[in-house]
């Protein structure tokens, strides 16, 4: 099956309200080429726009690309859903084995629909799909646990993804994700939680085969040069050292490193938690999504004395990366590795984005102090800089014990809807900041990018290459510019770290050995009526770029080039709406 | 020259799976994308928290696969290992059960893959996990090591 290449796609529906699947082979959407494009075309053919995202009408997609897995680091899953947080569309990429083995069962993408009425998991094993029973499984809040034993159930042993939540996708928490190989996840926007009201725990995906490309001698060729580019060029360097974590130190430099709620963008103990430091100290491993060689996953060991006992240890590995460092650290004003790791290690067992669980804790930290909340809501005392305290913290989003933390569940945005504070809820369009204060074009990105996400554009990034501000016109235009080039990327599911070595001329090269002329220009045309369908389905669920909710708190510190001007960003976005939101 | 695949430091392994999709590559004329027809897997170690390793042939100097194959589709190989001759192989799974380490692996048609040898993956693996060296100089290194 899967031909990739070909005009043929091949959509392995599953209803969990009927437990039947179906596979459709299609030869209309090969336009769309795969990942993103294919997913937002089975979007709009699939979801009504009305669905309430935790119902039965929310639809899951996932789907790849037709480089997996002819190509090294074509190794992503695009997920989307509606998102229970922003109730927008919600869009999520992660590696691990997903795409691979998506791509070897014979898919393109998978469309998951309904809800079952007890807690099942799923396993496609290539043509067939079997419903399982997990009410053993349901209130199992540890995800590691969950995949361990799903592991030992099922067979496939280095060909399946094990896709699974944690207790926070079961009890509904907004930013609940989904956890994949233990280390990698479709984390933003609460794909665990729309998973959870599907009574769905986990997906396996036990995927074996192979196909055949047209052009033998010119497939290895190709092969060999992206092979080529990807090992000995600079393209990865960043992240095969040190890693993410690598930002830590020169944002911080900057003024960029969001600090205690963005008090500022500076943080003192910087030098505890930088990428050189979690290298030098606790560095013990690095593993790879399938067919990557960079394996930029790096994987900490925390070893713990027993609280109780003396000489008795255990010793736990944790994955890091810049944007943990950020959300867990800085933002909530812990300075400590360990303290750090331990957080990163809760919000993996419950199954939470750390991204959003750092800045929901942040908000309520500040929304305590200057009493908008009490110790009454909070349980526990928030201070920054106390990692026990976000610890417990953490437990208490989970098991949502009071109606703040109940509220709290519902992402930053909600909860400062309900209880104030909305100056400093740092969230855009629903969805909580990433880490880089870098200047308005890192702040207009999350506010245009489709998936609010700093990735959409690299706002961050303009920020810290220009000297000068751009005219708003031309920003927007450069972002947007940006987003379309990675409509194609994420289209293809090639890894946005490996953007570098899938140029337009070799993405173009790539696709020959399969018979597919394409040239630079058309990816682009593709790329646009990508992002075109993207916004347009987005528009439809409801997003205006220009009337997002922009916290004042950005504004009041200083980022490296002063403070953010409001005026440039309303200029921006009222352009944004003029040129794009029109069409 | 015989040539052998050996691992070289198995504890480096990222269990990124390029050796995997070489080894269907291998073939000049007819590279497949995909695993079907590796003969090299790569695997986490229960969850990639402890992390990842690969299972693939050893070169057994006596080995047990060809001994159980009906057809003599596996027949020893000179310097360790089988040679598999494909068109001879009905399907048993025999060999399956009687590689210990479980180095042989059911293809979707029915046969099996395995490692024959030709060191192409070699070249692939990112962090000199594997390493493709004469039959003569495992020999030898295995002598120094005796003395
Ligand atoms: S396949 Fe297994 S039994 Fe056969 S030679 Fe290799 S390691 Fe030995
Ligand atoms: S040495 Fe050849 S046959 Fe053996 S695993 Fe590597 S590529 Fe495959
Ligand atoms: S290519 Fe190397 S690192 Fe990757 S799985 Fe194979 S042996 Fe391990």
């Amino acid at each position: 099956m899967n031909s990739g290449f070909a005009d043929r796609k091949y959509i392995l529906n599953i209803d969990l309200s009927s437990y039947s699947y179906s596979v459709e082979e299609r030869d209309d959407l090969s336009e769309q080429i795969g990942g993103t494009g294919l997913a937002v075309e089975l979007m709009k053919e699939n979801l009504k726009p009305s669905a309430d995202p935790l119902s039965e009408e929310n639809v899951i997609v996932f789907a790849i690309g037709p480089f997996t897995p002819a190509y090294p680091l074509a190794s992503k899953t695009v997920a989307m859903f509606k998102s229970p947080l922003t109730g927008n569309l919600g869009e999520s990429h992660a590696g691990g084995r997903s795409a691979t083995s998506i791509a070897n069962a014979g898919y393109d993408a998978i469309v998951i629909r309904g809800r079952s009425e007890k807690p099942v998991y799923i396993v496609v094993d290539n043509e067939r799909v079997h419903f399982r029973d997990a009410r053993v499984l349901w209130g199992i809040e540890d995800s590691l646990i969950t995949g361990r034993i799903i592991a030992e159930r099922e067979k496939g042993r280095g060909i399946r993804s094990i896709m699974r939540i944690g207790g926070a996708g079961e009890r509904l928490v907004r930013f609940a994700g989904v956890m994949t190989e233990t280390y990698r996840h479709f984390g933003r926007l609460g794909l665990g939680a729309v998973f959870g009201s599907k009574k769905l725990k986990a997906i396996v995906i036990i995927g074996r085969g192979s196909r055949e490309p047209l052009d033998a001698k010119k497939y290895r060729e190709v092969y060999d040069e992206i092979f080529r580019i990807a090992t000995t060029s600079d393209a990865m360097k960043k992240y095969h050292l040190i890693g993410t974590p690598v930002n830590v130190a020169p944002l911080n430099e900057l003024r960029a490193l969001p600090t205690r709620n963005l008090e500022s963008g500076f943080f003192e103990m910087t030098e505890e938690i930088s990428g050189e430091a979690f290298a030098e100290n606790n560095l013990a491993r690095r593993i790879a999504c399938n067919h990557c060689p960079t394996a930029c996953i790096h994987i900490a060991a925390l070893k713990e004395v027993y609280e109780d006992e003396p000489y008795f240890f255990k010793t736990i590995m944790i994955s890091y990366d810049y944007e943990l460092i950020y959300s867990l650290g800085s933002m909530l004003g812990v300075g400590e590795r360990d303290g750090i790791l331990k957080l990163i290690h809760r919000v993996e067992t419950y199954g939470l984005d750390a991204m959003s669980t750092g800045v929901v804790l942040s908000w309520a930290t500040e929304a305590l102090k200057k009493r908008v909340i009490t110790e009454k809501d909070t349980i526990i005392p928030l201070d920054f800089g106390d990692y026990k305290g976000y610890l417990k913290a953490i437990d208490y989003i989970y098991l949502q014990p009071n109606e703040f933390y109940r509220n709290l569940a519902l992402g930053v945005e909600k909860a400062a809807e309900i209880y104030g504070g909305e100056e400093y809820a740092l969230s855009f369009g629903g969805n909580e900041m990433a880490g880089y204060h870098t200047g308005e074009a890192a702040y207009i990105g999350y506010l245009i990018g489709l998936r609010h996400s700093h990735l959409d554009n690299a706002g961050y990034s303009i920020d810290q290459k220009l000297r000068e501000r751009l005219p708003p016109e031309e920003l927007i235009d450069l972002l947007v510019k940006e987003e379309i080039w990675r409509q194609i990327l994420s289209s293809l599911v090639v890894c946005f770290f490996a953007r570098g070595v899938y140029t337009p001329e070799v993405v173009s090269k790539a696709f020959e050995p399969f018979g597919v002329e394409i040239s630079e220009e058309e990816l682009i045309k593709r790329g646009e009526r990508i992002y075109r369908e993207k916004l347009k389905l987005k528009t439809n669920l409801g997003y205006r770029a220009d009337k997002l909710r922009i916290p004042e708190k950005i504004f009041n510190i200083e980022s490296f080039r002063g403070k953010l001007n409001k005026n440039y960003i309303s200029e921006a976005l009222s352009y944004y709406r003029r040129k794009y939101l029109s069409i | 020259m015989a040539g052998l695949l050996t691992i070289k430091d198995i504890e480096k392994c990222v269990g990124c799976g390029l050796c995997m999709y070489a080894c269907a590559r291998r073939k000049v004329r007819k590279p497949f994308i995909g695993h079907d027809h590796s003969g090299i897997l790569a695997v986490s170690l229960s969850g990639f928290e402890r992390g990842a390793t690969i299972i693939v042939c050893k070169a057994c100097p006596d080995p047990p696969c060809s001994q159980v194959c009906p057809t003599s589709a596996l027949i020893p190989r000179k310097g360790g290992g089988v040679v598999y001759r494909e068109k001879l192989c009905t399907g048993c799974d025999n060999c399956i059960e009687a590689c210990t380490i479980g180095a042989i692996f059911k293809r979707r048609d029915g046969k099996v893959a395995l490692c024959i040898h030709c060191g192409y993956c070699a070249s692939y693996c990112p962090h000199g996990v594997i390493e493709y060296i004469s039959t003569k100089q495992k020999v030898s290194e295995k002598q120094e090591v005796i003395k």
